[in-house]
């Protein structure tokens, strides 16, 4: 048996819990049944197996600490794994491989401000990294979140916004565009802002030269924030995104996440903007 | 630091012995009892393919190819030659990286849910490679490395490389730097052969590489090599470096495609392109793989296969929303600028050696040296027009 092909064979790990987020998106629980994967760091993904079905790279989206080892997961039905995954109930078996990739590595910018922006899902995999400054809150300077999502309806978290504010984090949340028809809880109402992440950016407190951003969300959502951060003074090394391409192997044998020189699954998907924007610029690349 | 010590070593010239090509029977023999299952060049299906031998009455006797940008064709050499013959439309990626394999099965009780996950046990093959050439022994430590695997050693397959005096029309080894020549690679092959048949006789030099082929020598007759044979065989080895049918243009690859990125020359290339995927398949060192998992009609068994994919597959760079690479054009530049450019990057070599299946195996006749040599040219020409 090769070495890589024991990373291949997926953990059973069963579904404790299934907590609805938006109208098509979900956070499940996950407790090993066997072998307990190695606890990710923020920013690793795994790569979530449901019988018979296929399986999906996920970004991690809880901070588990000392002896808990299990799994949290934030998914958006997008397709037939997806879809099965958000269906899952409680006591679902599924196989679990991991975890894969880089992470945002915010310890290394203790002392620092600290921006985090998401755009829709994107702020799933940022979930753990902001957790884990807040059990450090004293050692980080000025804490921002700024999150945008298509329609009220579809922000993530937003019940954890009174304990992040609690924390001294200042978070924004912005919407693409407010429904006019009412909802199935009536008419929505949305005080906050409509627009797209960047438009936050001038109001924040920015202290670029003592700022570390990290940055998850659609490709073109990542590129304008970049692209507005490095306006705003800050220079593309201590800016952070995460890359997405075709993840399947986790290893990188199987080729699909190329992006260049990269293997998406093992150089990122979390990687500074530096290193990623001469890629991205490559259209198709 | 400062005191030299010693000379630099120069390393024991390899044990050369010579035998005759009705020796071959014997040297099958003797890999099979020492314990390895001879796969190697056997005619079938039209082609020089990759196959079992049961004796070397399987070898391509006086058969070999003539090969041309999206041609291949089986000749009748007149001569007696074994090795007569270029590269086949398989590798020895056939046996090392099996096109199909399952990862993974699955069951579940369909009263209580209970699922069960494992691996398919791997039981390795112990094969002994027989007749490989210079670019595919280059081919194979590159298909291990882009693997991920650990080196083998004496715990992977037996390789009988046989130097190549007659490249084909669609091969540029020279220029890859894999060949024509591989005697001095040592430690890579277990034994070298280069076929010769003069006024002496039709017989092999042969060159040991490790510690086992030493042992399989050992039960092979054999004579010692004569007076003035080995420097007439790396003769006929230099020789046919200079016969190349092509060969790579003579500049740093990896350089011209990292600035190539945006060349016209691609649309080109996209308008002949079929994006078949041809070239991986038949490419020595295309490692790519996508895994499919299935389920039987109950619902209650489920297994994951891997097969071999290819990035010239719209779905091979899916996300969701779409492809990446949805053009001809860039799943084009994305083969070839892997294959010669990034491989370096990931690596620490190129992807390419230079055997010239992906010539001849283009329906369209797509020659990878021509559209390499049209990329130098654009660049060239761009280069010119700053100035």
């Amino acid at each position: 048996m090769t070495a890589s092909l024991f990373s291949l064979v997926p953990a059973r790990y069963r579904v404790t819990e299934n907590r609805r987020e938006s109208g098509d998106t979900r956070t499940l629980s996950l407790a090993p049944l066997d072998r307990p994967l190695p606890r990710p760091r923020p920013g690793q993904f795994t790569m979530v197996y449901v019988f018979g079905v296929g399986e999906i790279p996920l970004s991690v989206s809880g901070h588990a600490v000392n002896g808990d080892r299990s799994l949290t997961h934030t998914v958006r039905a997008v397709g037939a794994v997806s879809a099965a995954l958000c269906r899952a109930e409680p006591g679902t078996v599924v196989g679990v491989r991991g975890p894969f990739g880089t992470g945002w590595e915010v310890s290394r910018s203790r002392g620092r401000d600290l921006l985090f922006v998401a755009g829709g899902i994107g702020l799933a995999p940022l979930r753990p990294p902001l957790l884990e400054v807040l059990g450090a809150r004293r050692e980080y300077g000025f804490v921002t979140v700024v999150a945008g999502a298509r329609t009220p309806a579809d922000h993530l978290y937003g019940v954890e916004d009174e304990c992040w504010r609690a924390h001294g984090v200042t978070v924004l949340r912005i919407v693409d565009r407010v429904p006019e028809e009412p909802g199935p809880r009536g008419p929505t109402v949305w005080p906050g802002p409509v627009g797209l992440v960047t438009d936050l950016l001038p109001e924040i407190r920015l202290r670029p030269e003592r700022t570390t951003a990290y940055l998850c969300g659609p490709e073109a959502m990542m590129t304008h924030t970049g692209a507005a951060l490095t306006g705003l003074g800050m220079g593309p090394a201590a800016i952070e995104v995460s890359l997405e391409r075709n993840m399947r192997c986790g290893v990188g044998v199987c080729g699909h996440c190329q992006l260049g020189p990269d293997f998406v699954c093992l150089d990122g998907p979390v990687t500074t903007l530096e290193h990623a924007a001469p890629l991205l610029a490559v259209r198709e690349l | 630091m400062g005191t030299a010590t010693s000379a630099p070593t120069v390393p024991p010239p390899p044990r050369r012995a010579v035998i005759s090509a009705d020796a071959l029977d014997d040297l099958l023999a003797a890999l099979r009892a020492a314990g390895f299952r001879p796969v190697g060049p056997t005619v079938g299906a039209g082609a020089i393919v990759l196959d079992e031998l049961a004796s070397a009455a399987d070898l391509p006797h006086g058969r070999g190819s003539a090969t041309a940008p999206g041609s291949y064709r089986l000749t009748e050499r007149g001569d007696r030659a074994v090795f007569g013959h270029s590269a086949g439309p398989q590798s020895w990626k056939r046996f090392l990286h099996p096109a199909r394999r399952r990862l993974l099965t699955a069951d579940r009780d369909p009263r209580t849910g209970e699922t069960s996950l494992r691996a398919d046990a791997e039981i390795p093959v112990p094969y002994a490679f027989v007749g490989v050439r210079p670019c595919d022994l280059a081919a194979i430590k590159i298909l291990n490395r882009a693997l991920r695997r650990a080196p083998e050693g004496d715990r992977g397959p037996f390789i009988v490389t046989v130097e190549c005096t007659e490249p084909g029309a669609a091969c540029f080894c020279a220029s890859a730097g894999t060949g024509p020549g591989c005697a001095d690679r040592i430690g890579d092959f277990d034994l070298a052969l280069l076929e010769t048949d003069d006024e002496n006789g039709h017989r092999f030099l042969v060159t040991v590489g490790s510690e086992r082929g030493d042992a399989v020598l050992d039960a092979v007759p054999r004579d010692p090599v004569p007076d003035g044979m080995l420097e007439a065989a790396r003769a006929a080895v230099a020789a046919a470096a200079g016969r190349m049918g092509r060969a790579l243009p003579p500049t740093d690859l990896r350089v011209l495609l990292a600035r190539s990125a945006d060349a016209g020359h691609w649309a080109d290339v996209a308008d002949r392109c079929l994006a078949c995927g041809n070239c991986t398949m038949v490419c020595p060192t295309c490692f790519c793989t996508s895994v499919e998992d299935t389920t039987d009609l109950t619902g209650d068994h489920a297994e994951r296969w891997e097969s071999w994919d290819s990035c010239f597959d719209i779905d091979f760079s899916y996300l969701h929303g779409g492809s990446v690479r949805t053009s001809t054009r860039s799943r084009y530049r994305q083969w070839l600028t892997h294959k010669f450019g990034t491989w370096h990057d990931q690596f620490g070599t190129s992807g390419c050696v230079g055997c010239g299946r992906c010539v001849a195996w283009c329906p369209v006749g797509i020659d990878v040296t021509a559209e390499l040599a049209a990329l130098d040219a654009e660049a060239a020409t761009e280069s010119g027009d700053a100035r």
